[in-house]
Parts: structure tokens; C-alpha cells; sequence
């Protein structure tokens, strides 16, 4: 047994989903599970963070990490990882590119916690009480982790090796990342590892695509009847799958859903949203600019529409507000 | 850090130009040129008076032997100006062209600041920003492409012709393609030129029937251009030649079959002679049409609509010409260039309701007159209204759709000029009273003003003022029967009312209907008012911004003939461009990573040149090199990063603007400390 090669998983700011992708493996696990020793895996076994701290640096072979990080403790956590750790694997979405919990970005700090501990409908709190980070009771101190400014990436913390894109990440490209540790011939540091051409190229609808798009007008998947064998785009749905990379195997479009991009740029691109933009703008079929303000009407949400995954990984980052 | 193309680690070499005061006495230029050599990878900085001069050049060509440079940067003026210059002076010393790079210090920053201290800040975060884009240029081969030597010219007036005669007696071969029936265009038309008042036919048939049998033309008309793809020297076009219904190589226009017709009295509105007289439906346009062969007319000819016709016209053709089943031919062929002369029409003076023109029968338009003239026209040279009278009054309204703001703005050049021409020509054909209603008299050109000098003194009538209304209400005895033209004479302030006979419009120039058609089918451009658009009014007048593509006429704006015949020079940019036989192709052009195209499309309608396809075997968009003119839209388009453009990649762009934001005081990395 010792021969074997450990792994570790953990979360930061995310969802559950991830490592709910992690059982999704069914059988499979038992093939992970003979392969390697998992030593840290807080979601589905009890481990503390000294349990992590006793181990040597560099003991296990990898961990990945999903979750954006948020707060100090994330950090912590993260940096131990990283000492801890060969591989370092930032697993889905948010450790990727930030995901849903950076689409926070768009508010300051002081916004957030307004709203979630006064304004929120649901909240009742007349004496204004905030979280601290240090709190003495009964002579005793209480800490909390400290709320960062923004959300960040994993890479924006630590140094990552790979990453594994996705929302969650598919059992099929955890499987096939875990052989080629395994494999031991490692790609090059930095690899997305999934395919780096644009989801269009796996699409079951791509001959249906038209030569020329030219947007009229810009509907929204609850809003119509989707046929199900065309081209999003070509009904006016917002796909963002030519500006996402693929290895999904077109998971929503199958569940006829337009892409949302949760699998982020190829990595030739910088900014995904940016990207997509710049395309759909270009291939609108209005001219001036009320019809291009008709037309925009339909996308009432453009950073939640071009962003969804990946604000804090692209150029924009976050919102500053004016005389900041 | 850098990838420096291999082992190659940059040694820059720097110098910004003096440009005597231009620069120099804003920028300080000793100072940016201290601070460049204090930056990683320059090796030399240097400043200079004039750095395009020829010891300028010779100092970077120096600099390049001795010091062993393998990145040059010039800050000076606008690389449209230089960028030339510099990158040959670099290949000269060996060294690949596109490992230079320009900042323009001029344009961008002296010439527009005044603040000393500022300007000079400004030029240093410029100089940065390229000397950290360098780092990253590749070394780029121009591709060079064949030019077939073939000319195609589409539209056979005075522009096309001329250009045609020019290039093929310097022994290239011509396609001309007309539209009409004949060449000749709005020339053949005119009885008198103006200034000169030679005639028209007499300068121009000899050089219709020298396109007829010039060995290096051929002749295609009732013909157009169908589809043309290709780019500068190897274009594929498809000429569509329309049915005459007659066997161009066999009819010889002996007119036999006209005369034989079933039709005895000609019944149908002639085209050519604007309706003024009737043709047949066997016709030729007029006598001298260029190629002498008649054609059918299928909406008229019985026989195209019951099959019933006698048809005397076949039995009376001895050379057995006539064919009525022909149908439309199309002809493939291959040139390098291309030279479009399609020319201009008139105003339809029915826009301008005010002049009564379509509802007061006496009131022509100057084409008009020009036919009424015209000693082969519908009237032989008489002038006579639409009673068959002889005018004792006639009034020229000149500027009908021109230099107004509710028809066209422009001036249309010409009409001044031809007014002239027709108020002489009918005095001397009626000898009517002629007045001429002007807003201002334009008549610049060589021998023009004594042109205007002389019909002053004959004896014509100026009247300065925007005619407001004809009209055939009669307000005092002798308007009755007269159409009175209202107008305030400007130059002595009141409101006249002048009778007359017959007026003429004289109508302005504007883009053939189908402009539009042509300038998306050739690729070219058109200005706001639709005339189609020259690469540069001075330096490159006949030039389009598609390379071989040339415009020659009115077709690029309103012209005389002189002008038009002058112009006929793209026929000698063509000819240039023939004799080299082959053209260098900027390599900034941009190109689909294959394996890594999704084949979305999204890139497909964007380009401007249409330089991209969708190669449908392997479902990816290809880029066509030799029509990539880098503009770079498809680039930024590509929403998965794979088209890349020569000259402009991503790390080249991001480690300029890095080199400007830095400058500007803005960190791009942001310390940890800022999120707490
Ligand atoms: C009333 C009037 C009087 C004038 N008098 C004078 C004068 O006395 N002196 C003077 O110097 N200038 C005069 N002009 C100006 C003169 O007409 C122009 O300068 C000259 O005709 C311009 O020649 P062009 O070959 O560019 O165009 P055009 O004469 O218009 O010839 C264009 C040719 O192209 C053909 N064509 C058009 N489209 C197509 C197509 N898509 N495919 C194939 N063929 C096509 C047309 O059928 C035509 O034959 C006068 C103009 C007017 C309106
Ligand atoms: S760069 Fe411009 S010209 Fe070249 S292919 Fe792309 S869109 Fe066309």
C-alpha cells in the first residue's frame, strides 16, 4: 500500500458540485480508488488541517482544488496545499476562472455584506450586525476568516499546474486526467486539460450553422419554442460555445440549452467574454443605433451572459466604482 | 521571458529624427533618446536631424553591421509617410525589413501638444512600447503574385475606349465590355463638344471603329460582367452576352432587314434618341453604332409573341445573320487587371416638380436637346419644340440636381459648359432669343472663361438667380400660349417672369443605378454620394483600395471629356502593373490556425475584401492570402483565438500596451495587500 500514489481534493468558494462530479465517476472511483490512496478529502472524509500540516512537503502526488478563493482562510488553505502538494490542479470553474461566486465582482465589498446582512428580504437585523473578524467572549477570542475585497482564482493565489475546465468538470475528463498522472507523461505545466479548439467543433447542430448569422434579434431559452436540431445562434439564443473551449461534448446542447461557457477560453484567448462580444457585435445585422439598442434589449444581463465563469480571470476583473 | 525568436536576444537599435524643428522643438529629444538607452535590449540610441535623409539611413545601416542590431526603432513622423524608407534602409543591411518598427512622434505628439515637458513624457511611454513590442517581431517574407497581362474594361465610353486603344496598342490584349448595344457612351450622343465645339462624331468614330478592329480588343456588347472572384492579377470573370437575336460575325449592317420589317412606319420610342423618335423592332441605334450590327427588340418583334410573323426580316438577310433562337452566351476569362469606365446618367428632372419637366411638353432635358441638335438625330439638326414649331425664345435652366440640398450637392462640373455649348448651338440653329438662368458660371478649365467671353458677346442672356417655377399659367397677354419661368434675378433684385418657347433643363451628373451592384461585384468602394471611390483624390486618383481593380471616367465623379480622356490613364497604371508582371504582397496578412478553427463561421461575412471561405471537406474557414489586405477584423472576430495576423499577435500588442500602461503609472499586476 504505502507504494501507492496519494491525491488530496478540496474546496474553497464553489458550489458542492465538483466533488459531486468526483462520485460521479461511479464504478470508475473503485478504479481510482485501487490506483491511488486519496489522504484529504474533506467533503466525504473527516480530515482536519493539521492532519495536512504533519505531512511531509511534497508527499502527495496531487490535489485538486476546486472553489474560488474568497476569503483568508481559502488562502491558507490553498498555500498549504500548494506546499503539500507535487501537482497542484485547479478543478472546475471557479478555481479555473473564478465561475459563479466571481460574477461578485460586479459589487464592492461593503455592498455585499449590506445586502446580505441587512437589506436581503429574508433578513431581519435592527441592531446592524455584521460578522467580525475577531469577536472576545467570555474572555475567549472568536476569529472568522477575513472577506476579501474580491474573488480570486486559484492561479491569481497560488501556482497551479493544470487545470481541469468545466461546471462541474465531466466524469470522462477527470477519468482521463487521473490516467495521465498516473501515466506520469505529464503536459506541459499550465495545460487545460481538455481539447483546444471551440465547442463548435464537437456540436451535433454545427452544418446547421448559417455563412452568415446576422443577428435581427436576441432571444432568451425561456422565451421560445427551441428547435432542436438548428444552431442556437442561428435562432437568436446566445451560444457562447464558438468561444468555449470543448471537451464537454456538448452536454447542453444535447439538453437543447445554448452553451454557457463554463469550460473558458481556448488558450489563445485572454478574455473570453471580451471575445464572444466582439464576434456577435460584429455579426448584428442592425445599423443604427436605435435598432442596435432593440436589439441589445434582448441580453439584459451581458456580464452574467458573456462572463458567467469567468469574471475574475478576465480582463475586466471587477468593478471599480467611480472615486475608488 | 522573452521568446526572441531562438537564441536571437534583441539588440535594439533606437533613434528619434529631429525632423529639423518639427519634432525637436517640442519634444526633447535628447532626452528620450538618454532614456531609451537605459531600457533593456537597446543596444544603440541615437538622435538625428533627419533621419529619413540619406545619412540618417546610413547610420542605422552602420549601427546594424557594426553593433550586430537585430531590432531597429524610429521615432519620427507617420509610417505612412516613412515606414518604406526604413525598412529598406534595415533590409539593405541585411537585415529582415519586418524586424523594424515606427513611432510617430510627429503626427502623434508634436504637432499636436504644446506642452514641452508633456510631450516629451508622452513620446518616452511611445518609444517604450515599441522597444518592448519589438522584442517579440518575427522575421516575414513578402509573397510575390503573377499578373496575368489581359486587361478587362467594363464600360466602352470615351474613358473605355480610350483606355482600351492605349493599352492595346502598347500590344496587351483588351476585354471591353458594353452594356448597350454599342460603345460610344453618353459621346456618341452630342452633336458639339464644348470648348473646342468640334464634332463629336468626327472625334469619336474613328476610335469606335478602331476598338472594332484592333487586333489586341475584343469587342463584347450587350454584354456585362455576370461575376468576377480572383484578386490583383489573376481575376476570373464571367461575361453574360445578351441575345441580339442576329449573328454578330455574320450581319454586316447593310440595314436590309430593318427596311424589310413587316412594321412599314417605325412604332416604338427609339432608346437611343431618348424617345424623341421611333425605331423598329429590328433596329440599329444610330448609323454610326460601333459594332455595325442590328438587333431584335423580343417585347416588340410579333413574331417573340405569336410565332406569326411573315418574317420578311430573315427572307430579306442575305447572309442568313438573323437567328431567333439564340440565347444569352457566356464567355470565361482570365486577366490581371481590371479598369471599370461605366460612366455617369442624368438627373430625372421629375424629382424637381417645379420645372414642369414630363408634364409641360416643351420642356427637355439638356440630353435631350443635345439628340435636337444633332444632325443625324431624330429632327436632323432642326430645332423644334414638341408642336413641330421653331422656338422664337428659349431659357436654360442650369444646376436641375446639382448644388441642392433637396437633389444632389455636388456641382456636376459640366453643365455651365454644356449650357453654353447648347444656348450657341440653338441660336445658331433657330435663331431664338436664349436665356441662361445660373446660379454661379463655372468655367475653369483651359480656353473655358474665353469660351463664356464669347457667347456674352454673342449675345445670349445671363440671368443670375435659381429659377423657383415654369409654368404655362399665363398672368398678362404675352405669356399666353408660352411657358413663363419665374425667377429672382439676383443681380438686380427683383422677381422676373420671362416667356419663352421651350426650356431645357440642364440636368446634373450622379452614379449609374446599379453603382452599388458594380462596387460590391469588383470589390471597390463608393463615396457618400455614390460615385465610386478613388484610393487618393492626388497621389492615387485611379486607383481603388482593391489592388488591379482601376476606375477611369465619370463614374468616379462628374467629368468633361478632357478630363474623362485624361483619367483614361489607369489604362497606364494597368499597363505598369502588366509590365512588372508580378506584384509584391504586404505579408501583415492574417491566416486561420487550422487545427484549431471550430468552424463556427462567425469570421466568414466579416471581411471586407471577402478574402475568406468555408473550405465545406474539412468544415474550417480559409484565408485567401492575396486578398487579405490586414485589416484585422476577422482577428479580433475569431471568438476562439484561431486567426492569428502577421505583424500584429497577440504578445506583440499586449507588450505595447504593457510598455505604454507602465509608463502611464499603471501596474497591470495587482499586489495581494489591495484585496484585503
Ligand atoms: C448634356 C451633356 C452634354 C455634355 N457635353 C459635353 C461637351 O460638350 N464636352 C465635354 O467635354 N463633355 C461633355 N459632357 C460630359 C461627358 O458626357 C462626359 O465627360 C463623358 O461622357 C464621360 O465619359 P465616360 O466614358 O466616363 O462615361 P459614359 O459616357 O457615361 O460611358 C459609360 C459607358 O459605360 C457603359 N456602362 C455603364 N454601366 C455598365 C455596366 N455595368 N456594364 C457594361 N457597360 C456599362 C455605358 O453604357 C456607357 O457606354 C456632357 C454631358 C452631358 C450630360
Ligand atoms: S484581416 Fe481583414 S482582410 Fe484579412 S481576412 Fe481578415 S477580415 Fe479579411
Amino acid at each position: 500500500m504505502p507504494d501507492k500514489p496519494k491525491i488530496g481534493f478540496y474546496w474553497c468558494a464553489s458550489c458542492g458540485g465538483c466533488e459531486e462530479s468526483v462520485v460521479d465517476l461511479a464504478e470508475d472511483i473503485l478504479m481510482v480508488t485501487g490506483a491511488v490512496d486519496i489522504v484529504f478529502w474533506p467533503v466525504a472524509m473527516d480530515f482536519k488541517k493539521s492532519d495536512v500540516e504533519k505531512m511531509d512537503d511534497g508527499s502527495i502526488l496531487a490535489t485538486m482544488v476546486n472553489g474560488a478563493i474568497r476569503t483568508s482562510e481559502q488562502e491558507e488553505m490553498a498555500r498549504l496545499i500548494r506546499r503539500k502538494s507535487k501537482i497542484v490542479i485547479a478543478y472546475g470553474s471557479c478555481a479555473h476562472l473564478g465561475g459563479i461566486p466571481s460574477l461578485a465582482n460586479e459589487f464592492e465589498k461593503a455592498e455585499i455584506l449590506k445586502y446580505i446582512y441587512s437589506d436581503a428580504p429574508s433578513v431581519i437585523n435592527k441592531e446592524e450586525t455584521y460578522p467580525l473578524t475577531e469577536f472576545k467572549h467570555n474572555g475567549r477570542y472568536v476569529t472568522l476568516p477575513v472577506f476579501r475585497n474580491i474573488v480570486r482564482t486559484l492561479d491569481q493565489v497560488i501556482d497551479v499546474d493544470y487545470y481541469l475546465p468545466g461546471c462541474p468538470p465531466t466524469p470522462k475528463l477527470l477519468k482521463q486526467a487521473v490516467l495521465t498522472l498516473l501515466s506520469g507523461e505529464l503536459p506541459p505545466k499550465g495545460a487545460v486539460l481538455a481539447p483546444d479548439y471551440a465547442l463548435c467543433e464537437e456540436c451535433p447542430r454545427k452544418k446547421t450553422k448559417p455563412d452568415n448569422v446576422s443577428f435581427t434579434q436576441f432571444v432568451k431559452p425561456h422565451m421560445m419554442l427551441i428547435d432542436k436540431e438548428k444552431c442556437l445562434l442561428a435562432q437568436g439564443v446566445i451560444c457562447m460555445g464558438p468561444a468555449t473551449r470543448a471537451g464537454c461534448e456538448a452536454l447542453c446542447i444535447n439538453g437543447n440549452m445554448p452553451c454557457s461557457g463554463c469550460f473558458g477560453p481556448t488558450s489563445r484567448v485572454k478574455d473570453q467574454g471580451a471575445k464572444i462580444l466582439s464576434s456577435i457585435c460584429s455579426n448584428i445585422e442592425a445599423k443604427s443605433e436605435d435598432e442596435i439598442d432593440t436589439l441589445l434589449n434582448g441580453i439584459p444581463d451581458p456580464v452574467g451572459t458573456f462572463y458567467r465563469y469567468g469574471l475574475a480571470a478576465s480582463l475586466l476583473r471587477k468593478k471599480i466604482q467611480e472615486g475608488k | 521571458m522573452y521568446s526572441t525568436n531562438g537564441n536571437n536576444i534583441p539588440r535594439i537599435g533606437f533613434y528619434i529624427c529631429h525632423c529639423g524643428h518639427n519634432i525637436a522643438s517640442i519634444v526633447d529629444v535628447v532626452e528620450v533618446q538618454k532614456y531609451a538607452a537605459t531600457l533593456p535590449g537597446v543596444t544603440v540610441s541615437r538622435d538625428y536631424k533627419y533621419m529619413c535623409s540619406d545619412p540618417g539611413q546610413e547610420l542605422i545601416q552602420q549601427d546594424i553591421k557594426e553593433h550586430n542590431l537585430n531590432r531597429i526603432v524610429v521615432a519620427s513622423c507617420s509610417p505612412l509617410l516613412h515606414e518604406h524608407t526604413f525598412r529598406l534602409a534595415a533590409e539593405k543591411a541585411g537585415l529582415n525589413p519586418y524586424y523594424f518598427h515606427m513611432v510617430n512622434v510627429r503626427e502623434n505628439v508634436s504637432w499636436v501638444h504644446d506642452n514641452k515637458e508633456q510631450a516629451t513624457e508622452k513620446a518616452k511611454d511611445l518609444a517604450r512600447a515599441a522597444i518592448k513590442r519589438v522584442f517579440f517581431h518575427k522575421p516575414l517574407e513578402k509573397k510575390t503574385v503573377q499578373i496575368k497581362p489581359d486587361v478587362l474594361i467594363v464600360g466602352g465610353g470615351i474613358a473605355g475606349i480610350h483606355s482600351a486603344l492605349t493599352i492595346a496598342n502598347a500590344g496587351k490584349h483588351v476585354y471591353l465590355v458594353e452594356r448597350e448595344p454599342t460603345i460610344g457612351g453618353h459621346m456618341a450622343m452630342f452633336d458639339k463638344t464644348f470648348p473646342t465645339l468640334d464634332c463629336a462624331a468626327c472625334i469619336l468614330t474613328p476610335k469606335m471603329s478602331a476598338v472594332k478592329s484592333h487586333p489586341n480588343i475584343t469587342l463584347w456588347t450587350y454584354s456585362e460582367v455576370e461575376k468576377i472572384d480572383g484578386f490583383v492579377g489573376n481575376y476570373k470573370a464571367t461575361i453574360k452576352r445578351k441575345p441580339r437575336y442576329v449573328n454578330e460575325e455574320l450581319c454586316v449592317g447593310c440595314l436590309d432587314c430593318i427596311e424589310a420589317c413587316i412594321y412599314k412606319e417605325a412604332k416604338y420610342p427609339d432608346e437611343f434618341n431618348l424617345g424623341l423618335s421611333k425605331r423598329k423592332p429590328i433596329y440599329i441605334p444610330f448609323p454610326q453604332a460601333t459594332p455595325q450590327v442590328v438587333l431584335f427588340d423580343p417585347e416588340t418583334c410579333i413574331d417573340f409573341k405569336s410565332h406569326r410573323c411573315k418574317k420578311t426580316c430573315i427572307e430579306a438577310c442575305e447572309r442568313n445573320a438573323i437567328d431567333l433562337k439564340q440565347t444569352a452566351k457566356f464567355e470565361e476569362i482570365e486577366v490581371g487587371t481590371v479598369i471599370i469606365s461605366t460612366g455617369f446618367k442624368t438627373y430625372d428632372p421629375k424629382l424637381s416638380p417645379q420645372y414642369g419637366y414630363g408634364k409641360l411638353p416643351n420642356v427637355y432635358t439638356s440630353l435631350e436637346i443635345e439628340r435636337l441638335v444633332n444632325a443625324s438625330g431624330p429632327t436632323a439638326g432642326e430645332v423644334v419644340t414638341r408642336d413641330g414649331k421653331k422656338p422664337e425664345s428659349v431659357g436654360i435652366i442650369h444646376c436641375v440636381g446639382s448644388r441642392d440640398e433637396k437633389s444632389n450637392k455636388w456641382c456636376s462640373r459640366v453643365c455651365c459648359m454644356y449650357s453654353l455649348k447648347l444656348a450657341h448651338l440653338i441660336k445658331e440653329h433657330t435663331g431664338a432669343e436664349v436665356y441662361n438662368f445660373y446660379i454661379d458660371m463655372r468655367t475653369p478649365g483651359k480656353g473655358y472663361e474665353e469660351f463664356y467671353d464669347k457667347f456674352m458677346n454673342e449675345g445670349v442672356h445671363f440671368i443670375r438667380g435659381r429659377v423657383a417655377e415654369v409654368t404655362d399659367w399665363a398672368l398678362v397677354p404675352e405669356e399666353e400660349n408660352k411657358l413663363t419661368i419665374r425667377v429672382e434675378d439676383t443681380l438686380i433684385g427683383v422677381v422676373r417672369r420671362i416667356p419663352v418657347d421651350m426650356v431645357v433643363l440642364s440636368v446634373g451628373l450622379e452614379p449609374r443605378e446599379d453603382a452599388s451592384e458594380i462596387r460590391r461585384m469588383f470589390n471597390i468602394s463608393c463615396s457618400s454620394e455614390g460615385f465610386f471611390l478613388e484610393r487618393h483624390p492626388k497621389l492615387a486618383p485611379v486607383n481603388t483600395f482593391t489592388d488591379g481593380i482601376f476606375i477611369a471616367g465619370a463614374c468616379q465623379g462628374p467629368k468633361d471629356i478632357p478630363d474623362t480622356v485624361a483619367q483614361a490613364g489607369a489604362a497606364a497604371e494597368a499597363l505598369s502593373l502588366i509590365s512588372a508582371g508580378k506584384i509584391e504582397l504586404e505579408p501583415n496578412t492574417a491566416q486561420v490556425i487550422e487545427k484549431y478553427c471550430s468552424g463556427c463561421k462567425s469570421c466568414i461575412p466579416l471581411c471586407p475584401y471577402t478574402a475568406i471561405s468555408f473550405k465545406e471537406d474539412i468544415k474550417k474557414a480559409y484565408i485567401n492570402e492575396a486578398l487579405c489586405k490586414g485589416c484585422g477584423t476577422c482577428v479580433a472576430a475569431c471568438p476562439s483565438g484561431s486567426i492569428t495576423q502577421n505583424m500584429f499577435e497577440d504578445e506583440q500588442i499586449f507588450s505595447e500596451i504593457e510598455g505604454l500602461l507602465k509608463f502611464a503609472g499603471i501596474e497591470l499586476e495587482e499586489k495581494e495587500v489591495e484585496h484585503a
